[in-house]
């Protein structure tokens, strides 16, 4: 037992903080937003070259993986700097495209960051599919490789961008491992979602620290350290279920990664929002690119009623 | 990155699991906040002690198996998944028995520590007066230098189970003359039944004496009952307290038992979808509190020093502990009245919890702590 993140994990961890610090992630997020991809495109590369896609990928199919536990490492600096684009969605069809010949076609390009991928179940929206290369339906026979999207609708969270899959196209798999998709779709939130949460905090406790009013900073004021008190807790909590379920990998432990890293920050963007007041509230202050997506990812992959019902079910 | 405990540790709970099975008593122990369960449990402890099973992480010498942290873990997931009684002594062992072990004298210890494995010394804690809860340096009661030791003076209070234990361990001011109030302040252990020692009981919500007020009248002290130097309490004292909300206070075993228990509950209540939101919180927040507490302990044991992050965990346990009982009453309650019913575990236990956030320092001030150590806010007016 030794429930460590080891030495090359955290540099793996810092090298990609200190990657994603120097690339103006909000500049990045706000082209993405209004479908303007170069920039993305060219993050997507680099995240891809640092191996984080190559990890839920097998060797043999030119991947590092599958290896969960830095993969959750990456994604909750994915989510610290709101790296835009179908992440989650990519590393999830990775997890599906296992049959030998779907792998050997699309594996070794989603690895490289050559294509991103999308998936949905057959009628619900899609994240990012004007972008995805690859846009995977979950249809009723299978799992089907579909010939096109519809119209972009904007999502809550702005740099999401919403499509619904065409029916059809090419059945690729009859019988896909949707069950481990999912889960691997619920880590990679959990670990996006506590990344998110933690950048929130971050910024609050800066912004507190030097806001003042009545002659001192606010964050000299119980009433806000307090909140600010909880959703560390909350954060610091959800921190060992995300990295326990990618060690165990099971449905219940990735269900409560999931529920209890997107609750504490959905906390601490209500916090956030709070506590910076209304300039908390406009598009224009880079608050809003994380606030927005701690409520998506809340809801992506399963709702927090989902989630509790698969931990239940867990126990059963 | 690693959640297998190793075949070693895994034999070690084997082990203790058989033994917990076979003497477990199989009905509930009476109430340990009353003179007959004091009574009980202390049985109990000399039972378990007998076997080598009461302080399984203390040095052997002293009664323990010198067995390690992780082993301590994995004992109490055992201890409290066999419905093995509430630890009569929990004061004792989380809070002076490693004070001892950390600035004791070894006669201190060879002579303190056996007799607390065995439950033959029951412990209370006597740190808070009337004027001194949350701000403990605003503390009052003194002890005052005579030949061969002090004498005491003074009054203690919500100290719990001091009602029927037999010694305490707090803090007194020995030089009432220092320009800061947590300078001058003497660690020291003494009896209950001294002269000069009045207890009066203190009935908490339910009734039951779980603490009592403490009048003390010149009560004498020998010098070997002082540990540490005269003057160096407080700096001893926190480290005490940081054990006590850290890693020792609250057993994740413990509430990975309630939970289990809860779950349990809800399914023979015909599994309720109303409370199936909150039961699933239950075994998500043990489950956090386990992993959370293994990160700790492997930081722990890598070297790390744990520091202000302990008050993440006490504001964690209480609340979550609270959540858990309300819970199980809420279910109890759903078919009749049998939720208010005060003798019950479940009960029992919803009043013990209610305490969590108040003592070992308020939560209030465990989130200054996160505010202002953890997260660097600047400081108040307080203090």
């Amino acid at each position: 037992m030794r429930f460590l993140l080891d030495a090359e994990q955290r540099e793996f961890a810092r090298s990609l903080d200190a990657m994603l610090s120097a690339a103006d992630t909000p500049a990045v997020i706000r082209d993405w937003s209004r479908g303007e991809r170069a920039g993305g495109l060219a993050l997507w590369s680099r995240i891809a070259e640092a191996g984080v896609f190559a990890l839920a990928v097998p060797e043999a199919y030119e991947g590092l993986g599958p290896r969960p536990v830095d993969l959750a490492v990456a994604f909750v600096e994915l989510g610290r700097h709101a790296v835009p684009g179908p992440l989650v969605e990519t590393v999830a069809a990775a997890a599906l495209l296992r049959d030998p010949g779907p792998a050997k076609r699309f594996l070794p390009a989603l690895a490289a960051g050559e294509s991103m991928a999308t998936l949905a179940p057959e009628g619900s929206y899609a994240v990012d599919g004007d972008a995805a290369a690859l846009r995977l339906t979950l249809a009723a026979d299978g799992l089907r490789l579909a010939p096109g999207h519809g119209p972009v609708r904007p999502s809550l969270d702005p740099a999401r961008r919403l499509t619904r899959l065409l029916p059809g196209g090419e059945l690729l798999v009859p019988d896909p491992s949707a069950d481990r998709a999912l889960r691997w779709a619920r880590l990679a939130t959990a670990a996006q979602a506590l990344g998110v949460g933690l950048a929130l905090l971050e910024r609050t406790v800066a912004y507190v620290g030097q806001r003042v009013q009545f002659g001192v900073p606010v964050g000299s004021f119980q009433a806000v350290k307090h909140r600010l008190a909880d959703a560390k807790i909350a954060l610091e909590f959800a921190r060992p279920l995300v990295l326990g379920a990618a060690v165990t990998m099971s449905p219940a432990d990735v269900a409560a990664a999931k529920v209890s890293a997107c609750e504490a920050a959905y906390t601490t963007a209500r916090t956030a929002l709070q506590l910076h007041g209304a300039i908390g509230y406009t598009a224009e202050y880079d608050l809003s690119l994380w606030l927005t997506k701690a409520r998506a990812l809340r809801t992506a992959w399963g709702t927090p009623d989902d989630c509790r019902a698969e931990v239940l079910r867990g126990r059963a | 990155m690693d959640l297998a405990h190793s075949p070693a540790d895994e034999a070690f709970r084997a082990e203790a699991r058989a033994w917990l099975r076979a003497r477990v008593p199989s009905e509930p122990l009476p109430s340990l906040e009353t003179a007959e369960g004091f009574a009980a449990h202390r049985a109990w402890e000399a039972e378990l002690a007998a076997a080598g099973w009461s302080v399984v992480n203390w040095p052997t010498r002293y009664g323990g198996r010198d067995c390690g942290l992780m082993r301590w873990l994995v004992f109490e997931e055992e201890y409290y998944a066999a419905g093995a009684p509430g630890r009569v002594n929990q004061n004792g062992v989380s809070l002076l028995a490693p004070t001892l072990l950390d600035h004791g004298t070894e006669e201190q210890r060879a002579r303190v520590l056996p007799s607390m494995a065995t439950g033959e010394v029951v412990w209370a804690q006597a740190w808070s007066e009337p004027e001194a809860g949350s701000d403990l340096a605003a503390l009052r009661a003194r002890a005052v230098r005579v030949a061969g030791g002090w004498r005491l003076s003074g009054e203690k209070t919500w100290s719990s189970r001091a009602a029927f234990a037999d010694r305490a361990f707090g803090l007194f001011r020995t030089d009432p003359d220092t320009p800061k109030p947590h300078q001058g302040l003497t660690y020291v252990m003494f009896d209950l039944r001294a002269p000069g020692v009045t207890v009066r009981p203190i009935g908490r919500l339910d009734g039951k004496p779980a603490f009592a007020e403490l009048f003390l009248d010149e009560v004498f002290v020998p010098d070997e009952d002082v540990i540490g130097e005269p003057g160096q309490g407080w700096r001893i004292a926190m480290s005490t307290a940081a054990n006590e909300r850290g890693l020792t206070l609250r057993s994740p075993g413990r509430f990975l038992s309630s939970a289990d228990r809860l779950h349990a509950l809800w399914a023979d209540r015909g599994s309720p979808e109303a409370a199936a939101a909150r039961v699933a919180d239950a075994l998500i927040g043990a489950r956090a509190y386990q992993l959370f507490t293994y990160a700790a302990a492997s930081r722990f044991l890598a070297g790390e020093r744990l520091g202000p992050e302990s008050s993440l965990n006490k504001v964690f346990w209480s609340e979550y502990d609270i959540a858990l009982h309300e819970t199980a009453l809420d279910l109890l309650g759903a078919q009749g009245a049998e939720g208010e019913a005060a003798d019950t575990d479940w009960s029992e236990g919803y009043v013990f919890s209610l305490a969590g956030p108040i003592y070992a320092g308020t939560n209030e001030i465990q989130r200054d702590i996160v505010a202002e150590r953890l997260l660097g806010l600047p400081r108040g007016r307080r203090r």
